[in-house]
């Protein structure tokens, strides 16, 4: 029996029965949409932690003040868990370390910002001139913090681009003098909006050096330091010469916590990407369920087709030739249905992505074979049932069926 | 040639064990034409399907042209019955989704014949049965003797060297019925085995042997042509 022939049989028996055909294609389809929508969400996820990891820059270490470790419970353990700030001191002698590039110490707090009759309750960051750098961050207009001594106030601010349209509106900000907390100081640029931060909104922020930051806020310890190192191979270097400064500096005591960003992006990856799995797990079991349905069918069209494959032994088909007719129609409904089933998964993750552009949708290339593969797999493995019954028909009673 | 030998059927029914052929031994020449009569369950059309490969026995042997048949495995058997034996049905059978053309065409199809050879056999034998013009009617477009002639050109369209029809007039008007006999009959002057299971006895008198058959037995043999 010719392949093409085959094919065709099978096609006119699939096109003589419309509703039959077309509720195993809408059951397929569903199980192959859902594991396309499903595995989408779970990709576009990560892609969206993993993106707004990435966007805090690149290379970066974290050093924030205590360990994150949980500590024993025995009194000797809490009596030695004194942390001790870190200070500005510390981050001038981090600077030392050639395998550093840039590092900016931060303070934070918040405040309220005022000019004329307008004000508003702000973040407020302190830092330093090469946190534009670290952080990837843009201008707006104007410039950045100048390069300053760590421990040198000035009175200038940078601020975010809706802080600058909600105060001063169409008034050019540039040169005004604003008012936050007790201090004045002078605008001299705004961040450009496309910074997009996890933890910060770069638009409402306003950044001012990091020594007045500490004596507006009364605070001689920093929020953390950010360091920059000079390549990802200088990371490890880094980190280790961060701990031990640090040790030195605080009587022997590792009482800091250091963040990499590079561990933190792996983590977050590991997390969304079991759950891209698990999800799309959850998903097969609706393929598996529109297996069982085509196997019910097609059962159910077996003994519809009774006399039809007594007469087709009548005419000399052979078993082999009666199972891959019903094979060939399982593939077909579970081909097809597949194909539909990525066009309503494709259709789904785009309308998801149009009302969510936050979330960049995309099925992985691996959900999508495995969803088609799967689809196939059942079909046949379900099909197989039905189309053996089939073959094993006794043509004489098969004939006197009508 | 078909030959019989010593054949035996039997069927469970519940707990009862019916003979449907009880020692059946019969010869049939090639180029014969034969007719199977007999009252319902004598197991004419139990034979018939015997011939056809359609069913086995549970005892004794059937040489279809000098090989051993009841020897043979399912799929042998299917290639046997594909290649050497034609099938007419009262009820016709025919694929209802199918086209006449469809129809006539599927034997050859399972042979795996190419459409082009396909095409240039149809066209001939639509010719012969006389359906030109009819080969893309479905059968429900087609009146019963029609019907029956696609089904005789299915059942010849591989050139079989035995016909088998049971009952080819059971469903049909006499006019038509007449149509299909002389079909038939006009196959069998050009040499095919011709063997049909009818109740007709007008029909069953027409062929040049006659065998009747009563509880499973062949119990009268005659042949026409010698009186």
């Amino acid at each position: 029996m010719l392949i093409r022939d085959t094919v065709t049989l099978t096609f006119g028996a699939l096109q003589s029965a419309r509703m039959r055909t077309s509720l195993m294609l809408l059951a397929m389809a569903i199980g192959v949409a859902s594991v396309v929508v499903l595995t989408s969400l779970g990709e576009g996820a990560r892609r969206y932690i993993t993106g707004e990891f990435a966007s805090l820059g690149t290379n970066l270490l974290i050093v924030l003040p205590g360990r994150s470790e949980t500590s024993g419970g025995s009194a000797a353990m809490l009596m030695s868990d004194t942390t001790r700030d870190l200070t500005l001191d510390d981050a001038r002698a981090l600077l030392r370390s050639s395998h550093i590039k840039r590092l900016a110490p931060v303070n934070v707090g918040a405040s309220q910002l005022s000019w004329r009759e307008r004000a508003r309750d702000v973040p407020v960051f302190g830092s330093s001139h090469d946190l534009l750098e670290i952080r990837h961050w843009t201008m707006d207009e104007g410039k950045f913090l100048p390069p300053l001594d760590f421990d040198q106030a000035s009175p200038v601010c940078v601020i975010g681009a809706k802080l600058r349209s909600e105060l001063f509106g169409n008034n050019s900000a540039i040169g005004e003098w604003v008012r936050l907390g007790d201090r004045r100081f002078r605008v001299i640029g705004v961040l450009a909006t496309e910074g997009r931060t996890v933890g910060i909104d770069v638009e409402e922020v306003i950044v001012i050096p990091v020594a007045s930051a500490q004596s507006l806020f009364n605070e001689a310890s920093l929020f953390r330091i950010i360091i920059e190192a000079k390549d990802r191979d200088a990371i490890k270097r880094v980190s280790e010469f961060v701990k031990r400064t640090i040790r030195d500096r605080h009587q022997g005591e590792d009482d800091i916590t250091l963040v990499t960003q590079d561990a933190v992006l792996a983590t977050f990856d590991k997390i969304f990407k079991s759950l891209t799995m698990t999800v799309a797990g959850i998903a097969a079991i609706s393929l598996a369920v529109a297996g069982i349905l085509i196997m019910n069918v097609m059962l159910v069209s077996v003994s519809q087709r009774t006399a039809e494959i007594g007469v087709l032994k009548a005419l000399g088909a052979s078993q082999q030739q009666i199972v891959s007719l019903f094979l060939c129609e399982a593939a077909m409904l579970s081909l097809a249905g597949a194909l539909i089933g990525l066009l309503m998964g494709q259709g789904a993750s785009w309308l998801i992505g149009y009302f969510f552009p936050a979330i960049t949708m995309g099925a992985p290339l691996w959900a999508i074979f495995a969803a088609v593969g799967i689809a196939l797999i059942t079909g046949l493995l379900f099909g197989a049932v039905p189309a053996r019954n089939a073959a094993r028909l006794d043509p004489v009673l098969a004939l006197a069926r009508r | 040639m078909i030959r019989l030998d010593s054949i035996h059927r039997i069927f469970e029914v519940g707990d009862q064990q019916v003979h449907a052929l009880n020692d059946v031994t019969l010869t049939i020449d090639d180029g014969e034409y034969l007719s199977i009569m007999g009252p319902s369950g004598s197991g004419k059309s139990t034979l018939l399907n015997l011939i056809g490969l359609l069913d086995q026995p549970n005892a004794g042997e059937y040489t279809l042209n000098q090989q051993k048949v009841t020897a043979l495995s399912d799929d042998q058997q299917a290639e046997v019955r594909r290649d050497q034996i034609g099938f007419v049905f009262q009820s016709f059978h025919l694929v209802p989704r199918l086209t006449a053309l469809e129809n006539i065409e599927l034997p050859m199809v399972l042979a795996g014949i190419l459409p082009a050879e396909r095409r240039r056999r149809v066209a001939k034998i639509l010719n012969a049965v006389g359906l030109e013009g009819r080969s893309h009617h479905k059968p429900e477009q087609l009146s019963g003797g029609q019907r029956q002639r696609v089904a005789i050109a299915r059942a010849t369209i591989m050139q079989p060297s035995v016909l088998l029809a049971d009952e080819p007039t059971g469903n049909l008007d006499s006019t038509s019925g007449a149509d299909v006999i002389e079909v038939l009959e006009g196959l069998n002057q050009q040499g095919i085995t011709l063997i049909v299971v009818t109740h007709d006895a007008a029909l069953g008198a027409r062929a040049a042997r006659e065998i009747k058959m009563v509880d499973g037995r062949i119990v009268n043999d005659i042949n026409n042509r010698q009186h």
